[in-house]
């Protein structure tokens, strides 16, 4: 028998500050997850003679990386410093390892997108002597893409579960595969914007697949999170951004699947799936910095879970100790 | 160990929770004994002199618009970028006393970690100013320099990192003010000066309102435990200026052992609320290197009552991010090769 939790706080002053992340970050979040997702697109495309997904993907994932990654420099205190996150590989920063994930992945898809613009201008880039070369780093820097795309759309989750916040934090096992399946959902979606439905196909499947992922993954989250924690995703603005981020997931979903194959409805499915992906990532961090500006959320899951661990008997590993 | 990170150190995972030495997991091979404050709140009288002192010798500027708050005497509301010691005041009337002790007895009842056996509660000696009706908590907060730092682990750049005394310090010339540190501190300490999400004003001038020019804008700041001072054999200008000795400096494992003895004497004095926060190396940041006495619960004080450093579960995580990962890959395989035309 656990006993009820009583909740006191120091004027109801917060304990955890939130971090310094807005709208800028929330806009990676999204981005990031589109380029992760258009990478897959792109090499599959790539490997299956599908040209014009191929081209689109690139150039979709090169726009949104090159933005995202713009808007993760602006959000820095420090903006001329970006570089120091590069300077250093540390295993225990998810910030540190994404950047390097972020990093090879501009590399490789950089290469297959200034291939495609270059096609695109008869060859009008600049390129030189490099021309030669830049046809056998083409696939292989769409490969370079593919292999990093899922862990761009992976460590994101990582990134901001590894952190004493309490929505985030409580999300820890879960988030990733929300992630990967709103980062999946999207490309898919951008994909059946920009690409006639001959060759989308393949990225309508993925976009069923991805709601599917992110409407029962998002579920089992909050299933398996602290009941107190889980409250600020169903509160005030991010409660409405993630119950539109349903709404609109499962009505892309199904407009992939049944209206597809025509150019509207496709398109209009897409831009769906796009915005679903979007209201995932601003609720998902905005639900976050709103759990650290109440003390009841970070103090009563942690007093639950020690008033857990003394009922069964735990006694030893508590910070606050008599002697 | 599994994982063989460090063949020469044997795995690392005791380098992510658990007992520890900080110092050596990061790298000093020689190294000072570890320091760290042991703040003993039950003789702490709310002066302030600390705060004071450590915005001095660090140079820290205001913080926000000089608002009163009515938190008793607590006008400075909690740490952050420019406020490295905060004195909390708590007003408690008899019935939170009684609470405070019956919620100590049960902490002895539980059995928890102590020397000795446990004493009865003796008869009550109240020497002012612990009145039976009222009485007044005072207690001067500051970073807990974790054995397992959130902060620290999280730090893309490499800015944040451990001491030869195992404390944990920035280096502004290096933070880039990414603000991760911020989300990984359990005890809300660290924060980006200035241009966080709670700004201070930007108006620049001495008068009220405004705010003198602030150096290191940008960058995440919080207590050093006075580096710039250890490091010439100096104390920490907090505990160097405390007027009663509240906060005490010196070598943690020597403090711990103080601050044991410390409890069981008011234990035996019948004040059986009093408790150590942060002494249990088995806790969620394998003890901190700030160590504190309270008189009652840590969230009365504005402490967490059960943090744990995210990094723990970082192999979780880790891992979990690499299975989702997969499974996008072989959602897109699916696609393209299950999916036809």
């Amino acid at each position: 028998m656990v006993p009820e939790v009583e909740f006191t706080s120091y004027y109801g002053r917060a304990i955890v500050k939130p971090p310094p992340w807005g709208d800028l970050i929330a806009s990676y979040l999204f981005l990031g997850g589109v380029a992760g997702g258009s990478g897959l697109l792109a090499f599959g495309a790539q490997l299956t003679g599908r040209k014009l997904l191929c081209r689109n993907a690139r150039l979709g994932a090169i726009a949104a990386v090159s933005i995202g990654g713009a808007a993760l420099v602006a959000d820095l205190g420090r903006p001329d410093r970006f570089y120091n996150m590069l300077r250093t590989i540390k295993p225990t920063s998810p910030m540190s390892i994404g950047s390097w994930i972020l990093t090879a992945y501009s590399g490789g898809m950089g290469v297959a997108a200034v291939s495609e613009i270059d096609r695109l201008t008869r060859n009008r880039l600049p390129l030189g002597p490099f021309r030669g070369l830049l046809s056998f780093a083409e696939p292989v820097g769409g490969a370079v893409a593919a292999a990093f795309g899922p862990p761009l759309a992976a460590y994101t989750a990582v990134l901001l579960s590894d952190t004493a916040n309490p929505t985030w934090n409580a999300a820890h096992r879960d988030l990733p595969f929300v992630f990967v399946s709103s980062a999946s959902l999207a490309a898919s979606g951008l994909a059946m914007v920009t690409t006639p439905t001959r060759e989308t196909r393949p990225a309508r499947v993925l976009a069923v697949i991805g709601v599917a992922g992110d409407l029962i993954g998002t579920r089992w989250m909050e299933r398996r999170m602290d009941p107190v924690a889980a409250e600020p995703l169903h509160q005030g603005r991010p409660g409405t951004l993630l119950r539109w981020s349903e709404r609109l997931a499962a009505a892309g979903g199904f407009g992939a699947l049944l209206l597809g194959g025509h150019r509207l409805p496709a398109a209009l499915a897409g831009i769906a799936l796009l915005g679903a992906s979007a209201c995932t990532r601003f609720g998902i961090l905005e639900a976050g910095i709103n759990s650290a500006k109440d003390p009841r959320y970070t103090i009563e899951p942690q007093r639950r879970r020690l008033e857990e661990r003394r009922a069964a008997g735990i006694t030893d590993d508590s910070i606050t100790t008599v002697g | 160990m599994v994982n063989s990170w460090n063949p020469v150190r044997g795995g690392w995972a005791h380098e992510l929770s658990g007992p520890t030495d900080p110092a050596t997991d990061s790298g000093w091979t020689e190294h000072e004994a570890r320091r760290g404050f042991f703040t003993d709140t039950s003789i702490c009288i709310g002066c302030k002199a600390c705060e004071v002192a450590c915005k001095e010798w660090n140079r820290n500027p205001r913080d926000g618009d000089l608002e009163l708050t009515g938190w008793s005497y607590d006008n400075t509301q909690g740490l952050g970028a420019s406020t490295w010691r905060h004195v909390a005041f708590i007003e408690q009337d008899a019935a939170r006393v009684e609470q405070a002790r019956e919620s100590g007895r049960r902490l002895v009842d539980l059995g928890m970690p102590r020397i000795g056996a446990p004493t009865a509660d003796a008869p009550v000696d109240r020497t002012p100013p612990d009145t039976a009706e009222f009485r007044w908590l005072m207690a001067s907060d500051v970073c807990k320099h974790c054995t397992h730092a959130g902060c620290l682990d999280v730090c893309p750049t490499g800015a944040l990192f451990r001491t030869e005394f195992g404390s944990v310090v920035v280096q502004p010339d290096v933070c880039n003010g990414c603000g991760t540190c911020v989300a990984g501190c359990p005890f809300g300490v660290i924060e980006r000066r200035s241009d966080g999400t709670a700004a201070p004003t930007t108006r620049e001038g001495e008068r009220k309102g405004e705010q003198p020019k602030v150096p290191r804008r940008g960058v995440a700041q919080k207590c050093t435990l006075c580096y710039d001072r250890l490091v010439d054999g100096q104390t920490p200008a907090c505990a160097k200026t405390c007027p009663t000795t509240s906060i005490k400096f010196g070598e943690h494992a020597e403090l711990v052992a103080a601050a044991r003895d410390r409890v069981r004497e008011l234990h035996e004095q019948g004040m059986p609320e009093a408790r150590l926060y942060g002494a249990n190396e088995l806790d969620g940041v394998g003890g901190t290197g700030s160590v504190f006495l309270l008189l009652d619960e840590p969230e009365v004080y504005g402490l967490p009552p059960d943090p744990r450093v995210p990094t723990a579960d970082l192999q979780v995580m880790f891992r979990r991010a690499g299975f989702a990962a997969a499974g996008m890959v072989a959602a897109a395989v699916v696609a393209f090769v299950g999916g036809g035309r």
